[in-house]
């Protein structure tokens, strides 16, 4: 099976600083694959060389087979790869379509909207209701309330259901959990689920072994700027993957 | 899935619905502000309502009005622009001086002027994009710079209204509309107002406007292009400060490098009793339309009750301190 996403040899350094030395990582179709290690095991570096917020010093990716570079996220996004920060990056201020469709907005048909550059505001608002509708995310019906005015998991939902939206292939989850309650937990857990049942494949970033057991598919273990291996839940316990995660144990 | 939202209950109270109120529609409370000042200088002194007198206001509050338009823009995205004013002046001059001293055809006088405008709103958005500099310090700088290219271009001289075309001062020309004379500085203002709040609200640009201020990393995680966005904001500023330069020679019959650098505050005044947030992000554009207006029925009012000057400086500052204490409660309840 082609990886939908692979990466092969990253390096990422900051000056002297290595951040990311020489990571590989596979990504099959429908699968929910973790990333867990320490802190300063670049986790987030991979993650950000992964869906173009940053760029790779060295390195290749490849999004089902084709090699490809990203210059910037929307680079990524338009290779069908959507990250979830764990700031979120929702703005604020606009509405839960506004934030849906921030940075790919729709302009209207005609000249309204080539001349005159019109929002299709309306059409964005259906479209985003039906996309929330579909990840059975029932508790954001109104797209027009500003995100501020959401608690934390309603926030995460719409960050979630931003990236899986408009058909994309890979979801990238940085921490999705790590702001939120038991309760919410879950329900993101399960939102996760979902997106794989559709046969989008997940990254899941998480500091969270409990959660990473219950979910993933597999585990990729980020140590020192490697990938110090990938294991299943199956293969190994929770145990293992804390000892590999600080060194001691090797595979 | 299940529904997240039973955990949230409704916890609202009569104020926070206020709060919320004030939050969705920043313009609500200078349009308050505006009507009771209004309705209170009107039962003062009858002359205030006099159309002679309300056509006075709308003119007073033109340049200011207009300039704010700009003001607004930069806020929004979190920035400031000390050098509006200065700018201004310099489009003006540049306007007056080529037209009047080196015989530039008046239309192209103008564009000379437009052109200047736009310069020093790139000059602008080049430091604060490429450098990264705060746009404080930036506009603090060229604040300076702009104030002595200025006075080095002109040698301090003004130009008169007699040496100005008929082009160059077609901005103060009025028109009568149901017995008030509006100017066409006053016209000019209110369409760069209707075009500008189209684009706010229409255009992706002006939710990336938005977006940009309300939180950058946020916005450029989200595909946003933050740079692109801040420099052109500066440039359309740029835009409409040298058509704010044009109103102003109109207004004044005249083009002095010496008076309108209290605008730079002005301008800055106007846009905070609007209710635009100086944090960026939050906002209207009519809010600022609404706090010129503020500033102008306060100062004229104040004068016709027959209150020395320093009191109208003292009531806009009590003003700016409010608006800017209410702004700080709205956002209070969201962080």
């Amino acid at each position: 099976m082609t990886p939908v996403l692979e990466a092969k040899n990253l390096v990422k350094t900051y000056g002297r600083v290595v951040g990311l030395d020489g990571v590989g990582l596979q990504l099959l179709p429908g699968e929910i694959l973790a990333v867990i290690g320490d802190n300063g095991a670049g986790k987030s570096t991979l993650i950000k060389c992964l869906t173009g917020a940053e760029i790779p010093t060295s390195g290749e990716l490849f999004v089902n087979g084709e090699p490809v570079s990203f210059k910037r996220p929307q680079d990524a996004r338009a290779a069908g790869l959507e990250t979830v920060y764990q700031t979120l990056a929702v703005s604020p201020a606009l509405d839960v379509a506004a934030n849906l469709f921030l940075g790919r907005e729709v302009r209207r048909k005609g000249v309204l909207g080539s001349v005159f550059r019109s929002l299709d505001v309306k059409g964005m608002r259906e479209r985003a209701r039906a996309e929330l509708t579909e990840l059975g995310i029932s508790t954001l019906q109104d797209v027009t309330v500003p995100v501020e005015n959401l608690s934390g998991g309603q926030r995460q939902a719409v960050a979630v259901a931003r990236a899986a939206a408009f058909g994309s292939k890979v979801v990238v989850l940085d921490e999705p959990t790590a702001a939120l309650g038991v309760r919410e937990s879950n329900q993101v857990l399960q939102l996760i689920r979902t997106l794989r049942d559709r046969g989008v494949a997940v990254i899941l970033i998480s500091h969270n072994m409990p959660q990473v057991f219950e979910v993933a598919d597999r585990i990729h273990i980020q140590r020192l700027g490697k990938c110090a291996g990938t294991i299943t839940p199956q293969s190994h316990s929770m145990t293992d993957a804390v000892a590999i995660m600080t060194g001691a144990q090797t595979l | 899935m299940t529904d997240l939202s039973s955990a949230f209950a409704d916890r609202s109270t009569p104020l926070s619905r206020v709060r919320d109120l004030l939050h969705r529609y920043p313009a609500i409370s200078p349009a308050v502000v505006l009507v009771v000042a209004v309705l209170v200088f009107g039962l003062l002194n009858d002359r205030f309502l006099a159309p002679a007198n309300l056509s006075l206001i709308t003119q007073q509050v033109a340049v200011v009005g207009t300039l704010a338009i700009a003001q607004t823009l930069v806020i929004l995205t979190a920035g400031i622009d000390l050098s509006v004013g200065a700018a201004m002046i310099l489009a003006a001059m540049v306007m007056a001086q080529s037209a009047s001293s080196s015989g530039v055809p008046p239309v192209l006088a103008l564009v000379l002027g437009l052109a200047a405008g736009i310069a020093a709103g790139a000059l602008n958005g080049l430091l604060v994009t490429r450098l990264k500099l705060p746009p404080f310090i930036v506009t603090l700088g060229t604040l300076s710079i702009f104030t002595a290219l200025t006075l080095l271009y002109t040698d301090g001289n003004t130009v008169r209204g007699s040496q100005l075309s008929s082009t160059l001062t077609f901005t103060g020309d009025t028109l009568s509309v149901l017995g008030i004379k509006i100017s066409v500085g006053v016209l000019i203002m209110l369409a760069l107002y209707v075009l500008i709040a189209y684009v706010l609200k229409r255009t992706a640009w002006g939710r990336h406007v938005y977006a940009v201020g309300d939180d950058k990393e946020a916005a450029r995680l989200s595909g946003v292009r933050v740079n692109r966005v801040l420099a052109s904001v500066y440039l359309v500023a740029g835009a409409i400060i040298a058509i704010t330069a044009w109103i102003q020679i109109g207004r004044t019959n005249a083009a002095s490098p010496n008076s309108g650098l209290d605008l730079n505050l002005d301008s800055i005044t106007a846009v905070v009793i609007g209710g635009t947030s100086l944090f960026g992000g939050r906002g209207v554009i009519w809010g600022t339309l609404l706090g010129a207006l503020i500033v102008g029925v306060f100062r004229n009012g104040l004068a016709l009750a027959g209150l020395d000057v320093l009191y109208q400086t003292l009531t806009v500052g009590v003003l700016v301190i409010v608006a800017v204490a209410v702004d700080q409660w709205i956002r209070k309840a969201k962080s």
